[in-house]
């Protein structure tokens, strides 16, 4: 039987891996890759909660964050695309118009 | 003992090529470790127990938006990606404030304690399946917030659309 802290460490291991990518990278579309990372951290999370509470909310849980996922990741990479249209670049120190 | 082999390679897997997405420079490497590392969750997904998840996870994830991304990768240009900056310059900032938050989440866990039991042992799911188990559930609790994930799909569908669109070529 594998406790449920290993499960829980290893989510937090991976959504610190997600942080520090979001937080790194210049390359607007690996910080969403970054992103999705974090949001696996958060599933396994929940998955292994669920297993060991003898519960179902946390699987349909899971369910609605990957539909989340998806749509976000539409409306993302359909900003990445207008970004570039309009810029010629996807690197995030680049997007400064807003800088007073 | 078997699953705990089984659990410590794939955390393994999964931290090794988590890095690896967050260092690589070529952005296409980055979304292949990504690949795998979803192949190894949904891995850890059967390993608690919820295949229709782990069937979810390939299809959806590994399937669909990895593909997505890659597309948007391919539109973008790649040529001067590999040969420039990777990190933006406070970067040293941010790997010191994520191994922090990495270090405050590790420290919590040994004081999280269990509340109260539900009702879907492994047995019964086991006995229902966990797709119909799920769908019981899905389908009678969370009948309303499943209504709203496919309002959510719409607005996304329409929103790429809109977004992705070339306005030149529409006003010609």
């Amino acid at each position: 039987m594998i406790p449920l802290s290993w499960y829980m460490a290893l989510a937090a291991v991976l959504f610190s891996i997600g942080t520090y990518g979001f937080l790194v990278r210049r390359n607007i579309i690996v910080m969403f890759l970054s992103m999705e990372l974090m949001l696996n951290a958060v599933n396994l999370n929940l998955v292994a909660m669920s297993h060991y509470l003898d519960s179902l909310v946390g699987h349909n849980f899971v369910f609605f964050i990957i539909t989340v996922a998806a749509a976000e990741a539409a409306i993302g990479l359909g900003l990445v695309i207008v970004l570039f249209r309009k810029k010629k670049s996807i690197y995030v120190d680049h997007i400064n118009e807003l800088k007073g | 003992m078997v699953n705990q082999l089984l659990f410590l390679y794939c955390a393994v897997v999964i931290i090794g090529t988590g890095l690896m997405a967050v260092r690589f420079k070529n952005p296409v490497y980055s979304v292949l470790a990504v690949m795998v590392l979803f192949f190894h969750m949904a891995g850890l997904y059967l390993l608690l127990n919820a295949e229709f998840l782990a069937a979810i996870q390939i299809i959806v994830y590994a399937g669909a938006i990895l593909v997505l991304y890659l597309f948007v990768l391919f539109l973008v240009s790649l040529r001067q990606e590999v040969k420039i900056e990777r990190f933006i310059a406070s970067h040293r900032v941010s790997t010191v404030v994520s191994v922090c938050l990495g270090a405050c989440l590790l420290a919590i866990i040994p004081s999280f304690k269990l509340g109260a039991k539900g009702q879907y042992p492994v047995e019964r799911i086991e006995q229902l399946t966990h797709t119909k188990a799920m769908g019981l559930e899905l389908y009678t609790n969370f009948i309303l917030p499943f209504e709203i994930a496919g309002l959510i799909l719409l607005i996304a569908v329409i929103g790429g659309l809109v977004l992705a669109r070339n306005e030149k070529e529409v006003n010609e």
